[in-house]
This record gives C-alpha cells, sequence and structure tokens, in this order.
C-alpha cells in the first residue's frame, strides 16, 4: 500500500501527521494565547476612550447613548456623550448590551448570555440602567426601539428555522411589546396589505420598527425578494405599504421624513442611506456613500446618526458618523469606537 | 448558535458501537476522523457565525437571509461534479483532499473577511469543498469495506462525523469564554483542525482506486450506470420520498409555536435531532446490514411520518417536543448513511461515486422541491393542515417506495464487482 502513498512509508507518514499536528495546535494556541495577553493588556492599560465620572450630568443634558466600542475594561458597556460635545469624554454605565435605544427614562438593551447554548435577552433598564424587566425574545438579536414617550418597545431577532428547511429564506420576529408589561404582538402576524393586495406569502418578513406615536408605527416589510416601508397600527393591526425599497426605517423628530436605506441596483448586501418625505413622497439620496447597515437616528431635525464599521484591523470596531439630513454636505465622524446611537433630547 | 443538522452534542458511544468500529476497515476509522476534525473546523464557526455577523459585522435580516441561503445551497451541484471526477480519476481520494483543503483554507480567510461579499466569498468556498468531498469520499468508505458490513462502515462513519459536530461548538464558546470578542481566535483554531483533518486525510488514509486496473470510466459509461436500470427504481424511490420529505426547519417551528419553553431554547431542537443521531448511527448500519438496507431506508420514513403526525398535534407538551426529536434523530440515522450503503452496492466500482453522488443530489434536490411546496401550502392552509396533508401522502408513498426497492438487497453481479478487501492503512 505504500506505494500509493507518495513513496513515503509508515514510519514517516506518522512523523509526517505528528509535525503537522504540532505546528498547527501550536501555532494555533500560540496565537489564542497571544489574543489572550492582548485582551488582558488591553484591558489593564489601555485607556480606551476618555471617560468622566458625572453620570447624572450627562442624563440630564441632551445626550446620545451608545454602545462603547472602546478597547479597555468598559469595552461592550453602554456609554453616554453631551450632543454639544460628543467627541469629548464619555460617561459610561454599567450596562453590557450589544444594542442599545434609550428615551430619557428607559432603554432597550439586547444582550447575549455567551455560554454552551448561547441564549439572548432583552431587558428594559430604568434611569440607574439597573433591569427592570426581561422582554420575551426568541434567536439572535437585530434591532430594537422604543416609542418616543416610551411606552412601547419593539424588537426584532433572527429566528433559524426557516433558513435551514429553506435554502434562501430566513426568517425574522418584530416583537412590539408595552414597556409596562404587556405583550402586544408579534408584527408578522399583522395584515400586510401591498397594493390594495393583503400579502399571505410564508417567506413574509418585518423587522425594524420606528414608532410615531402610541398607535403609529414604521416598520420594514419583505417577501419575494421585495422590500417595503410601511406603515402601521397597533390597534388594527394592519401595515399598509408606503413604497418600495426601503429598510430599517427611523422617525424625524418633526414626523415629517422618514431616513431609511435602500438597496437600489447595489450589489448584494450593499445599502444607500436616503430620506423619504411622508407628505410630497420625495426621496433624498444622503451624502454619505459608504454602504450603511444600520437602523438610522435622527440627531435633530436636520441631521442623521449612523454607526459605521471601521474597516482594516480590529473588526470589532466601530464609529458612529452623522450626515446631513438633506443629501448636502458631507458625513462627519461623530463619536469614535461607538456603536448603535439613540439620542435623548 | 448557528443551526445546521451538524450540530451534535457529545455522547458517549455505547459498547455496541465500540464493537462495530472494531469490526469496521481501519480506513473507515480514518476517515470518520478526518471527517470529525473537519466538522470541529466548521461548527466551530457556524455556531458563533450569527453572532458575529450580526453583532460584530452588524449585517441586516436581508444580508444575512442571503449569507445563510449560501451556506445551505451551494453544495448540492457541486456533488455530482466532485462524484464523476473521483471516478474519471480513480482516484477519489485526491478529490476529497483537494475539498476538505477548499474548506480549510475558507477558514483562514474568515480573518481579513470583514465586508459582507469576503464572508459570501469565504462561505461559498467552504461549501463548494464540502460538495465537492463528500461522494469521493462515501466512494472510499464503500472501497473499503466488506459489501456486508457496508451499513455498519457507514453507520461508524457518520457517527464519528456527528461526534465532531458536536464538539465544535463547545471548542468555539470555551475559546470565546477564554478570549472574550477575539473572534480570530476561532478561525485560527478552527484552521487548525481543519489542517489536521486533511493531514490525517492526505497521510493516513490509502488511495484506494475504486476500479483497479480498468480502463478510465468515459462521462457516457457513468451516465449510463447511473441512468441505468440498476438505480433507476431506487433513485425513482429516493426521489419520491424525499418529496415529501420537508426538512426539520418546518417541524421546529410548529413545535416552537406550541409553547414558549421550546421557543426559548430553540437551538437545542437541533441538539436534541443530533443526539439521537449520533446515539443511533452505528444500530441503524448494523440493522440495514442484517434485515436490509432497502428496509431500514424505507422505516426510516415512518419514524419521519410519526414525526409529521405528532408535531401536527396541537400542544403535547415537552415528552412531544422530545418524541418527535427522537423521531427525527431516527429519521436520519435510518437513511443518510444507509442510502449510501445502498446505492454503493448497485453501481460498479468504475462508478461508485458518481452513483452515490447522483442519489445524494436526488434527495438534495426533491426535498428542496418539498420545502418549497410545504411553503406554498403553510401559506394557503396554515401549518397544521399542511403538515396532515404531507403526513397522508408519505403514508401513501411509504409502500410505494417499499414496491420500487424491492428486491434490492439481493446481491447482484455490480455488487460482486465491487467488492474489495478492507484497505488497511499502513
Amino acid at each position: 500500500m505504500s506505494g500509493r502513498m507518495g513513496g513515503l512509508g509508515p514510519r514517516a507518514r506518522l512523523t509526517a501527521l505528528a509535525v503537522v499536528l504540532l505546528v498547527a495546535f501550536v501555532s494555533a494556541g500560540g496565537y489564542v494565547w497571544r489574543a489572550r495577553q492582548d485582551v488582558t493588556a488591553a484591558r489593564t492599560t489601555a485607556t480606551g476612550a476618555p471617560t468622566r465620572d458625572d453620570l447624572a450630568v450627562v442624563r440630564d443634558v441632551p445626550h446620545l447613548v451608545f454602545r462603547n466600542t472602546a478597547l479597555g475594561a468598559d469595552y461592550g458597556r453602554v456609554a453616554m456623550v453631551p450632543l454639544s460635545a460628543p467627541s469629548g469624554p464619555r460617561a459610561v454605565t454599567d450596562a453590557a448590551c450589544e444594542r442599545v435605544y434609550a428615551t430619557r427614562d428607559e432603554a432597550i438593551c439586547l444582550s447575549a448570555d455567551r455560554g454552551l447554548l448561547t441564549t439572548y435577552r432583552a431587558r428594559l433598564l430604568g434611569a440607574d440602567w439597573s433591569a427592570r424587566r426581561d422582554l420575551p425574545l426568541v434567536g439572535t438579536p437585530s434591532r430594537a426601539r422604543l416609542s418616543p414617550d416610551g411606552s412601547l418597545v419593539a424588537t426584532t431577532t433572527f429566528v433559524f428555522g426557516d433558513s435551514y428547511a429553506n435554502p434562501g429564506q430566513f426568517s425574522t420576529r418584530t416583537v412590539i411589546s408595552r414597556t409596562a408589561g404587556e405583550v402586544v404582538g408579534d408584527v408578522e402576524r399583522f395584515a400586510l396589505v401591498v397594493d390594495g393586495a393583503v400579502v399571505t406569502a410564508v417567506d413574509k418578513n418585518l423587522w425594524g420598527v420606528t414608532f410615531a406615536d402610541d398607535d403609529r408605527f414604521y416598520a420594514t416589510a419583505a417577501s419575494g425578494g421585495k422590500t417595503w416601508l410601511v406603515e402601521g397600527s397597533l390597534a388594527a393591526r394592519r401595515m399598509t405599504a408606503l413604497r418600495e425599497d426601503a429598510e430599517c426605517p427611523s422617525l424625524s423628530p418633526d414626523r415629517t421624513r422618514i431616513a431609511f436605506k435602500k438597496h437600489g441596483d447595489l450589489p448584494p448586501g450593499r445599502w444607500r442611506l436616503a430620506v423619504y418625505d411622508l407628505a410630497t413622497g420625495t426621496e433624498t439620496l444622503l451624502a454619505e456613500t459608504r454602504s450603511v447597515d444600520d437602523q438610522v437616528e435622527w440627531l435633530d431635525d436636520t441631521r442623521i446618526v449612523y454607526a459605521l464599521p471601521r474597516g482594516g484591523a480590529g473588526t470589532a470596531t466601530s464609529d458612529i458618523w452623522s450626515s446631513p439630513a438633506d443629501g448636502r454636505g458631507a458625513p462627519e465622524l461623530l463619536v469614535s469606537d461607538a456603536w448603535s446611537p439613540a439620542v435623548v433630547r | 448558535m448557528y443551526v445546521t443538522l451538524r450540530d451534535r452534542p457529545d455522547d458517549a458511544g455505547t459498547s455496541r458501537a465500540r464493537i462495530a468500529v472494531r469490526r469496521v476497515s481501519g480506513t473507515v476509522v480514518l476517515l470518520g476522523t478526518v471527517s470529525l476534525l473537519t466538522d470541529v473546523s466548521s461548527e466551530m464557526v457556524a455556531s458563533i457565525l450569527p453572532l458575529y455577523l450580526t453583532a460584530v459585522v452588524g449585517l441586516s435580516p436581508v444580508a444575512y437571509g442571503f449569507l445563510d441561503g449560501m451556506y445551505q445551497g451551494v453544495s448540492a451541484l457541486v456533488r455530482i461534479a466532485g462524484g464523476y471526477v473521483g471516478d474519471r480519476g480513480q482516484r477519489p481520494k485526491w478529490v476529497a483532499v483537494t475539498g476538505y483543503a477548499t474548506s480549510a483554507l475558507s477558514r483562514l480567510a474568515m480573518l481579513p473577511a470583514a465586508g459582507f461579499a469576503a464572508i459570501t466569498a469565504v462561505v461559498t468556498a467552504d461549501r463548494l469543498g464540502k460538495g465537492l468531498r463528500t461522494a469521493p469520499r462515501d466512494a472510499l468508505i464503500a472501497a473499503a469495506s466488506q459489501p456486508d458490513v457496508l451499513g455498519r462502515a457507514f453507520g461508524v462513519h457518520r457517527a464519528l462525523d456527528t461526534l465532531g459536530a458536536a464538539i465544535g461548538p463547545l471548542v468555539a464558546f470555551a475559546l470565546l469564554a477564554a478570549v472574550p470578542g477575539s473572534y480570530d481566535s476561532i478561525f485560527v483554531v478552527s484552521f487548525a483542525f481543519a489542517v489536521a483533518g486533511v493531514a490525517v486525510l492526505v497521510l493516513l488514509v490509502p488511495d484506494l482506486p475504486t476500479a483497479a486496473g480498468a480502463a478510465r470510466a468515459t462521462l457516457r459509461e457513468v451516465f449510463s450506470e447511473v441512468a441505468g436500470r440498476d438505480l433507476r427504481r431506487p433513485l425513482l424511490a429516493a426521489a419520491l420520498l424525499g418529496l415529501l420529505t420537508i426538512g426539520d426547519g418546518f417541524l421546529y417551528l410548529l413545535l416552537q409555536e406550541r409553547d414558549d419553553f421550546t421557543a426559548r431554547y430553540f437551538p437545542l431542537l437541533y441538539v436534541g435531532t443530533n443526539v439521537a443521531y449520533l446515539a443511533l448511527a452505528v444500530p441503524m448500519g448494523l440493522l440495514a446490514d442484517r434485515v436490509g438496507r432497502a428496509r431500514v431506508l424505507v422505516a426510516g420514513h415512518l419514524a419521519l411520518l410519526g414525526g409529521y403526525l405528532l408535531a401536527a398535534l396541537p400542544s403535547s407538551g415537552v415528552g412531544g417536543t422530545l418524541a418527535v426529536l427522537l423521531l427525527l434523530g431516527t429519521f436520519y440515522a435510518a437513511t443518510d448513511g444507509v442510502l449510501a450503503a445502498l446505492v454503493s452496492r448497485l453501481v460498479t466500482a468504475r462508478a461508485r461515486g458518481s452513483g452515490i453522488a447522483a442519489a445524494q443530489t436526488t434527495v438534495a434536490l426533491a426535498r428542496f422541491a418539498a420545502s418549497v411546496l410545504f411553503g406554498l401550502l403553510w401559506s394557503i392552509q396554515g401549518p397544521r393542515p399542511a403538515l396532515l396533508l404531507f403526513a397522508a401522502l408519505l403514508a401513501v408513498a411509504v409502500p410505494i417506495a417499499a414496491w420500487l426497492l424491492r428486491g434490492i438487497d439481493r446481491p447482484t453481479p455490480a455488487t460482486l464487482s465491487g467488492a474489495r478487501p478492507s484497505g488497511v492503512p499502513a
């Protein structure tokens, strides 16, 4: 049989195997060891981003809440900066979240309990950033929003069931609850009307809720490879498509416009930011030309903010950028080493 | 946890399994070891991929869905090519090596691949590798085994494969616990396991020619054999049964809608099925060798039918859910390796890889069609009526398949010429 083994004898082959295994596992072990050293070093020596201790002071002025992604002891924690000094020192809370959204009195925090079986939780946090209530959550968290008055909360997660059974398909679950505790429901079960007809397709998916008031909301609906911006009513349990090709909507503070990401004719997995005027139906492409895959947030009625992963070394870093909502100007870096922005006015 | 059929947790091998391992060829155990190492590698990445893609890379639902489809769909079509190339060159081992190596390299490419397009390319490369290697590897298992223990050989291979898939997520999450946020470490260690798998394959697995001394099979010869009389009825039966196999994802969706407990621990449903698969792969292989592979294959679909009926009940508590998972595990144990064992005896050695690939691709395409049909029916009729209709059709199809497969386990001239003594690695 050795003739078929490239001329090496059994002993030579076993030796070669031992060498390969040794090199592979020692190198991999070394890499992990070094990564661990780096993390420890970063934890103890990295200054991360400059921080400030006056959490309550920041909380009392208009501020930006976000996930801190600066390497160091505070990585993954929720942090805040005053809108008047976004690039200055950040106040860091004790809450650790993958995604966060906040109003003045409340925050929704999606986090992962990593373990043998990684489970995810959605928690409402109070003004002191301690957990007030767990919300039902199934799957991997993706988007989270609170209504302007803090009475409603929406979370979007990926559920994997269909995707395995049905190549090319995936499923999201978007649940709206009252922050007082009552579950309003999975919006996927609401009636979806596109061009006057009710969509019943099995591949129907909904995600990225933005609330107008305590009944009306906007979201993304998808079916058969198309996406729509939909307007929904919780009381009527019904959603109507307003326009095609719009994902992850975000309503402006004056409730006249919706910022969203559109796919257009870009390559798969790339999006362009745009703003849709609800009164006129006109669409304005924004100055940001990089692909943004995030639910944007409004800084005020003239500017939007969003997170962008930073290319190059360290895939886990990201920054928060801002762009004018009228399509003019240029994107500006607002907060570095940050993710998942929420503006509290 | 990323969910695939291969999320199988650890389970102690039974003493029966150990006895069975001793009686199968060393080459089969080595190929099982290669699959074990490779599955540790791929499941490490698969289990953290959703977290990585959504929490670190930040992909949105559409992007993630596209990628997930890519992950599941690519391999079915390259499988036939892999089977044929393995047969044509009569060196299936090196086709398998190419497939394993492609997947291994794709792990390393995850390191710099932060963008969506790059990740898609990496995931595609991994699936291409899987498609390429499966049929030639199964042809090697067949070539290294005595015909009367083929079921056992495939059972041992699938059990080792499943064990690797069970270990993978454990390694990944242990690493994440040791070095929080270091996805790089996971990709590097995953690559090391993949390299180990390729090294065992290259250095220890003998390059068994599937048809020693014979002239190279031409495309026409292979085609005439794959489309020939011996394979026609089994392929038809496999297609018929596959058309009524809706995929466990749909059953899990029904189960999770029944109660909140199941919904919260959704990923555990796949784990439960895999525990059953791991425990039953070898016993089902032994049973197939004793009572006939066609019988076990057909009976496996009765387990699937039982799973349909139980899942269609309004609610049956945790016990009912566990019973569905056990039935699904039984179904996979009675069909996955058994089909390869059945088919490998029906074609000559020169067309073995192509024959196995043809059967596996037939099943994959039929199941894909079943999922699409079932999805449509689900939206029109609702999940329960749709499932009951599929159950009724499956109840009709099982006896038809049994009739199509009648007498197929009898030794045929093709089987005899395909027999080969056990390959013993030096």
